[in-house]
């Protein structure tokens, strides 16, 4: 057994002039469910594609099961694109036999609501037995290393907390996971997070690591609609929480003075930032104050 | 200005896409409709734009011209430019000349995407084009603002500019109904509605979603009863709709997600009287 299942050293990736991925050095452990979260064009489907040996790096080095990721411990992984990487023209059974025959495995069982659509083209199939036909698939072969793109966008809260007990199973016997997310409430299912802006990882950790000192403020007013275009208008990142106001990263003195030159009277109160006021202001390129 | 659907049922062929439902769209507000693949989210948002017909209920809705969609598809055209994009929806609403060009600069400001303007919209991020058809959809100041899965697949950055667009066109006076699969943002509006299976799961304010909760939710890691139990991080999450729970157990205050997943078990199994 591999200590360490997925390994970046230094990697960088370039395109052109462009820098997708920027000095990245992270691992993935046998037993935990690690978390990578970045806004669009962060780094984080290059990073994973470099991992995989999809794509080559410019330079730094990449590990899958303690060596480069060759087709021989590529055979080792299981990977969940976002588009799924079924064939939407092959029935349900016979996607199930291409992937074991690639594998060189035997074809998985199928769990009762996947049996009832054996024969039906999976283009036909809905969303949410397309995400578990790829979940079965990609874990036919027991995988040491399982590494998924946005697993359950688009699913409901049922088919998501099945998703995410497959997950935890696997974790529980030993596979190490990387799993890429936007919703926050998914990052907080996973053991440690990686936070990627601009080709860098900027945070890692715990929920508490990556939202580090920073702070937001909760506006509470009876007049939210003004008390929003006020300080919506005095550029400070600002969003709605049902009818309070949160604003991440500002001072409360100064929120204080752009409500009162607008005649609103409002209750200020410091609270602890959240992930996704975190990467809204490293998106805005802000230092956390 | 209150928009609504009333008791509304839709049904393709044999399947009932809507059963009974009822939902209010105040001016000023956003409204989130959640739910998953299936649920009916887009049938109702289509129904209350006229694009699906009733098969019973009632539709207030303003006329078509105060009112704005976004359908769950891109929403604008690849091949033309942002600002060809804004302007060609501006024509047909009738905006012209200095009018036009002052809202087009208000509008490509408040989405970020000036330095965008003219760049077709085939070379947007998902979430530059989610936005382009935001904005495309309120260019006429609508009334009624129907937004389906604006947020879907985009990032959290992104996510956070269309819900400060959203509740721009609140605080500006619109009713906002939005459908969404991320139970956070539901959390986020001033009113909420599960949907499950073409029916209300549950709606209202989250806090009275909260308040009218029925039943305990425990922590575990070993259920009692492992058809009620459901995976939240490394522990389980258990509903006991009914009954009390053993006095063993640990009690947690219920999120939303929590909430939704309870409701649609106990829609699932009959209550153990």
């Amino acid at each position: 057994m591999t200590d360490v299942l997925l390994r970046a050293g230094h990697v960088t990736r370039r395109f052109g002039a462009f820098t997708a991925v920027d000095d990245v050095s992270m691992q993935v452990q046998p037993g935990e469910v690690v978390g990578l979260l970045g806004a669009n064009g962060a780094g984080k489907t290059t990073l994973i594609r470099m991992l995989l040996g999809l794509i080559a790096v410019t330079s730094g080095s990449v590990e899958l099961l303690g060596g480069p990721p060759d087709r021989e411990r590529r055979r080792r992984l299981g990977y969940v694109p976002q588009g799924l990487g079924l064939y939407g023209d092959l029935t349900v059974r016979e996607n199930l036999s291409f992937s074991a025959r690639a594998y060189g495995t035997a074809e998985p069982a199928l769990p009762p609501v996947l049996a009832r659509h054996a024969g039906i083209l999976v283009r036909d199939l809905p969303l949410g037995a397309q995400r578990q036909l790829a979940f079965l698939a990609a874990l036919a072969h027991s995988p040491e290393v399982l590494v998924l793109d946005e697993p359950t966008s688009g699913v409901d809260v049922l088919a998501r907390a099945a998703l995410w007990d497959t997950i935890r199973a696997q974790a529980e016997r030993g596979t190490g996971v990387l799993v890429t997310t936007h919703y926050m409430q998914e990052a907080q299912q996973c053991d440690r997070l990686l936070l990627m802006a601009d080709g860098r990882l900027v945070a890692q950790g715990s929920e508490a690591d990556i939202v580090g000192s920073m702070r937001a403020v909760a506006v509470r007013t009876g007049d939210w609609a003004r008390a929003f275009a006020a300080l919506n208008a005095a550029g400070v990142p600002v969003m709605l929480a049902g009818r309070a106001i949160r604003v991440a990263n500002s001072d409360p003195a100064e929120l204080a003075v752009v409500l009162e030159a607008a005649g609103i009277r409002a209750s200020l109160e410091p609270v602890p930032a959240t992930i996704e006021e975190r990467m809204l202001v490293l998106a805005r390129g802000e230092k956390v104050s | 200005m209150t928009y609504a659907v009333r008791s509304a049922t839709v049904r393709f062929g044999p399947a009932l896409a809507l059963d009974d439902v009822t939902v209010e769209v105040p001016g000023g507000s956003v409204v989130a409709v959640v739910g998953g693949d299936g649920a009916g989210k887009s049938t109702l948002l289509r129904a209350l734009v006229g694009e699906v017909p009733l098969d019973g209920g009632t539709i207030e809705a303003p006329p078509k011209q105060r009112l704005g969609y976004l359908p769950a598809s891109s929403g604008s055209w690849a091949a033309l430019t942002v600002a060809q994009n804004i302007d060609f929806v501006a024509g047909i609403y009738g905006l012209a000349g200095d009018e036009l060009t002052a809202r087009r600069a208000e509008l490509l400001d408040r989405a970020s995407l000036t330095p965008a303007a003219d760049r077709p919209a085939a070379q947007l991020s998902g979430g530059m084009r989610r936005k382009l058809g935001f904005v495309m959809a309120i260019v006429h100041r609508p009334a009624l603002l129907i937004l389906d899965e604006p947020t879907t697949g985009i990032d959290p950055v992104s996510r956070i500019d269309l819900w400060r667009l959203a509740s721009e066109a609140a605080a500006s006076g619109a009713a906002v109904l939005m459908s969404t699969t991320y139970l956070d943002e539901a959390e986020r509006a001033a009113h909420l509605v599960a949907l499950d299976s073409g029916r209300v799961l549950v709606q209202g304010s989250y806090d009275q979603v909260r308040a009218g909760f029925a039943g305990v939710i425990t922590q575990t890691d070993q259920p009692v009863r492992a058809e009620w139990a459901w995976r939240r991080g490394r522990v389980l999450h258990e509903y006991w709709p009914g009954s009390d729970p053993p006095a063993w157990t640990t009690t947690v205050a219920p999120d939303l997600e929590d909430i939704v997943v309870a409701l649609s078990l106990a829609r699932y199994h009959a209550v153990p009287s």
